[in-house]
């Protein structure tokens, strides 16, 4: 055992740093279901600005949602890589992570502006800000996943993220497969129960 | 490093196993969305689709985030606050009068 493993050990012989992530994801799971109580408990009460119905695009939800657990998948074929130290097909599953991490930000983009262009805003309605605010949020944490999966990129091509480094790699899996659950509530309760 | 963490580590699923649950969960998607557009499943749309929904949870938390094989002590850090605000969901969803007994 390296010293560094050595100081991340704890009195349960498990990894604090993997402890705290589940720490982490567990406060999460606090924050997003006060922002989909909020959506849902002022669904139905906006008396200005466009309705769910004539404004929800789900055939090109249900895409980006396709992309976001691909996504998934490919998070954990590039931890199965790293563990069994195969440093190119690691490369290839971050790299293609972080691209379709990228794709469903893509979409998003698109999609508010085009809220936006139709007359949703953060301000207009109850449905605009909560519904702005609660997937706002979510794209922020992409938007942070994607940073994550480029600063493990730039690890590996620094010769840093050999299968001795592989929980670096589980700890953002489990932040990037959260992000990829939170969005599987989200699509059903916001976009197809309108 | 401990036994238990080896034992952990060993017990990933393997590359069959995550392409067999993203096949199954690129499946339910579809299902998902097929349904909401069939009229006759309007009535059951509610509880059909948070089945769906709550099926795709327990696949990518169990498989992709291991919790299914890893150490029990994770399950319980992410399952307690899980059904903390689960449960704050539904009180406020009963408080404001969206659903009612």
């Amino acid at each position: 055992m390296t010293h560094a493993e050595a100081t991340h050990q704890t009195s349960t012989g498990l990894d604090s740093r993997k402890i705290g992530m589940w720490v982490f994801i567990g406060s999460e799971c606090l924050m997003f279901g006060s922002l989909i109580s909020t959506y849902l408990v002022y669904h139905g009460k906006s008396v200005a600005g466009p309705t769910t119905r004539e404004i929800l695009n789900i055939p090109l939800t249900s895409i980006s949602t396709f992309v976001l657990l691909m996504s998934s998948l490919a998070m954990v074929l590039a931890l199965a890589a790293v563990t069994r130290n195969d440093i190119v097909w690691s490369r290839v599953w971050l790299a293609t992570t972080a691209f379709l991490g990228l794709v469903f930000l893509g979409f998003q983009a698109f999609e508010f502006t085009t809220f936006v262009r139709e007359g949703l805003t953060l301000q207009v309605s109850l449905f605009g800000s909560t519904f702005f605010v609660l997937t706002g949020t979510h794209g922020a944490h992409v938007a942070v996943g994607v940073l994550w999966l480029v600063s493990l990129l730039v690890r590996s091509f620094q010769g840093k993220l050999g299968a001795e480094k592989a929980l670096n790699v589980e700890l953002a899996g489990l932040y990037w497969h959260f992000v990829d659950v939170v969005w599987i509530v989200i699509f059903t309760v916001v976009y197809l129960l309108q | 490093m401990s036994e238990q963490l080896q034992h952990d580590e060993q017990a990933h699923p393997g590359v069959g196993t995550y392409l067999t649950v993203a096949g199954v969960l690129t499946v339910i998607t579809l299902v998902e969305v097929g349904i909401f557009y069939v009229p006759a499943f309007q009535g059951w749309l509610a509880p059909v689709l948070l089945t769906l929904s709550a099926t795709k949870f327990v696949l990518v938390v169990g498989f992709y985030m291991h919790l299914k094989t890893d150490h029990h002590l994770f399950r319980v850090i992410f399952t307690v606050p899980l059904l903390i605000a689960v449960a704050v969901m539904v009180a406020l969803l009963f408080l404001f009068g969206v659903v009612a007994l």
